[in-house]
């Protein structure tokens, strides 16, 4: 008998050492997690900060690291920002109301388009670079300038709208719609005037999420030719360079001065897209309904 | 939506007067359906925009040594176009930051829906999600002026100035939240009924994590593990700055490599002549990459509908 109660105790001791273990390593990896996150945060910010200056927001590119400059790549990103907002959100909330709200599942089409979306969502950036390439810049021959950069971006982050404001569509309980149909609304009024105000919370979320991944997008620039040295303020049917892009050139430089600016323009780009992402989750948080 | 369709089969049979045809109404849904439209458009342009050159590529350059050549120099004289460099490069680099990511995501969510109490969820969790969105051109200068140098000096591993490992190192840390935040929602889903119930049989609180919690979320475990693998493949700006440009088949990740996407960016910007070989060869080498992931986000679709487990 004392022997079993022994055995029970090691048994017991034994499974509280493995249940502290498992704790301490999913601790860890935490620690790890954010530990690396914040030291890329801190490495950049302690190497950039020296170079951040009202000279690198608002002077011109130079060969010159003293001298550098990234507005016309701030101006840049700004517009496309803009373009990415016009075009990306009524598209993709239109496609969304459609698939939510008219859209027969029964029909293959209907079917069609979502798992398009689907795999639209998957397809890493870099192809709608190419696509970019093949069609805006050289097939229909806008050029290499601002506004094909924006139509592309509007392309790589539209799957994101349309998910997002599908879900904030579904979310709208049936009840609310019924009860308008059941005043005489038709659907339009139905859908325009009770479904869309109600899911605007999240719709906004959505939004501000694919710009803020926009903003952030470098690699599909490249495709289309955001160049590298522009040194005067970008128009909509201009040559530009966008701030990631600017980010990458300096990288890209043998000169270590040059990588400091690199670092300095990063802090730039993590405000501005960081900041986006707090606003659009503290917008979620904040006002996610329970019906 | 169904309960307009129910609402207009119930005025037919109960015989009230035939529902009014509104042109607004027909209008508005024309717009809809275009909007929806712009989404197939793009998928069939991105098809007909890779395809067509790559078909011209390969009349000139043959499938076989395309696909089974282990010598990538498109840009050489004497040209050789055998992508399996390239393939195996991006392969190693997924592998390597898969290797990061799973373990550590799939930790990190085990804590946060197990282990750290509610308040401390509701703060960590949307700090992972703002992390998530750090553009990986930051990424990119973070390996290549803070990883090498610490593997190489902190370390002491034998790492080229551009490597595989760092790459692939902050690639993995890039993927973390992703496959954290997707893997804590999958177990956040798992009813208390089942926690409680292995709990009633005597089980820890690591058997129940372990045995109960993974394996019921296990569906959405596997879909944000082949997310986090095809965004590693695809993942261009980290690899383009830290990884280099060099395309060989090599193992070890400490060399310099080069992946499909690196090259694509590397070629893509420069002016390179339109109809040249060099050109057509951005569109066979982006074809490669879209099919592979392609691929992987139907076995994903496949996946997540076999192991789903619905709980009401």
């Amino acid at each position: 008998m004392s022997a079993d109660l022994a055995a029970m105790e090691t048994d017991r001791k034994s499974r509280a050492l493995r249940n502290r273990l498992f704790q301490i390593a999913m601790l860890s990896c935490m620690f790890v997690a954010f530990g690396t996150l914040v030291v890329l945060l801190a490495d950049t910010i302690i190497t950039g900060w020296p170079a951040l200056s009202q000279q690198l927001l608002t002077g011109l590119p130079s060969t010159e690291p003293g001298e550098a400059g990234a507005r016309p790549a701030i101006l840049a990103t700004l517009y496309l920002g803009l373009l990415v907002l016009f075009f990306s959100v009524p598209i993709g909330v239109l496609t969304a109301i459609y698939l939510e709200e008219y859209a027969d599942r029964e029909r293959w089409w209907n079917r069609a388009i979502e798992v398009n979306i689907q795999n639209l969502a998957a397809v890493p950036a870099i192809v709608y670079g190419i696509l970019g390439l093949a069609f805006i810049v050289r097939g229909i021959g806008v050029g290499r300038v601002v506004l094909a950069g924006g139509l592309i971006l509007t392309l790589v982050v539209l799957p994101t709208v349309v998910v997002s404001s599908r879900e904030a569509i579904r979310a709208v309980p049936d009840s609310i719609r019924q009860g308008a149909f059941a005043l005489g609304a038709t659907k339009w009024q139905v859908v325009w005037r009770q479904v869309l105000p109600a899911s605007i919370p999240g719709i906004a979320t959505g939004s501000i999420l694919a710009l803020s991944r926009a903003v952030g997008e470098t690699a599909p620039l490249i495709m289309v030719g955001a160049i590298t040295y522009v040194a005067f303020n970008p128009t909509l049917f201009g040559p530009y360079t966008a701030l990631p892009v600017q980010i990458y050139n300096w990288t890209k430089q043998p000169d270590a001065d040059f990588q400091t600016l690199a670092a300095a323009a990063a802090i730039v780009l993590l405000v501005i897209v960081l900041s986006m992402n707090a606003v659009a989750i503290f917008l979620r948080n904040r006002y996610r309904k329970q019906w | 939506m169904a309960s307009a369709d129910v609402s207009v089969a119930q005025a037919s049979t109960t015989a009230l007067p035939r529902k009014r045809v509104r042109p607004g109404e027909l209008a508005v849904q024309a717009v809809l359906f275009a909007a929806a439209v712009i989404s197939v458009l793009t998928t069939v342009g991105i098809v007909l925009s890779l395809l067509l050159p790559a078909l011209e590529f390969f009349g000139e350059v043959s499938p076989v040594d395309f696909f089974t050549g282990t010598t990538w120099a498109p840009l050489f004289l004497d040209a050789h176009f055998g992508v399996l460099p390239l393939v195996v490069g991006t392969l190693m680099i997924s592998f390597w930051s898969s290797l990061v990511a799973f373990p550590l995501g799939v930790g990190v969510a085990i804590y946060l829906s197990e282990y750290a109490a509610p308040k401390a969820t509701a703060f960590l969790k949307p700090i992972l999600e703002i992390l998530a969105a750090i553009p990986t051109v930051v990424l990119g200068y973070f390996a290549l002026t803070f990883m090498t140098p610490f593997l190489r000096d902190q370390i002491g591993l034998q790492v080229e100035v551009f490597n595989a490992l760092s790459a692939s190192l902050v690639l993995g840390i890039m993927l973390i939240p992703t496959i954290a935040t997707l893997s804590e929602d999958a177990m956040a889903a798992v009813p208390r009924d089942l926690r409680d119930g292995g709990y009633a049989l005597g089980a820890d609180k690591l058997q129940v994590s372990t045995r109960i919690v993974v394996p019921a979320a296990i569906s959405g475990i596997i879909a944000a593990f082949v997310l986090g693998f095809s965004r590693a493949v695809g993942e261009t700006m980290i690899v383009l700055i830290a990884a280099g440009q060099l395309a060989q088949i090599t193992f070890d990740p400490r060399q310099t490599i080069e992946t499909i996407t690196a090259f694509i960016g590397a070629t893509g910007n420069g002016d390179v002549p339109t109809g040249s070989i060099e050109y057509k060869t951005i569109f066979a080498v982006g074809l490669t990459l879209f099919v592979m992931t392609l691929v992987m986000n139907l076995v994903s679709i496949r996946l997540v509908r076999k192991y789903r487990e619905v709980y009401e």
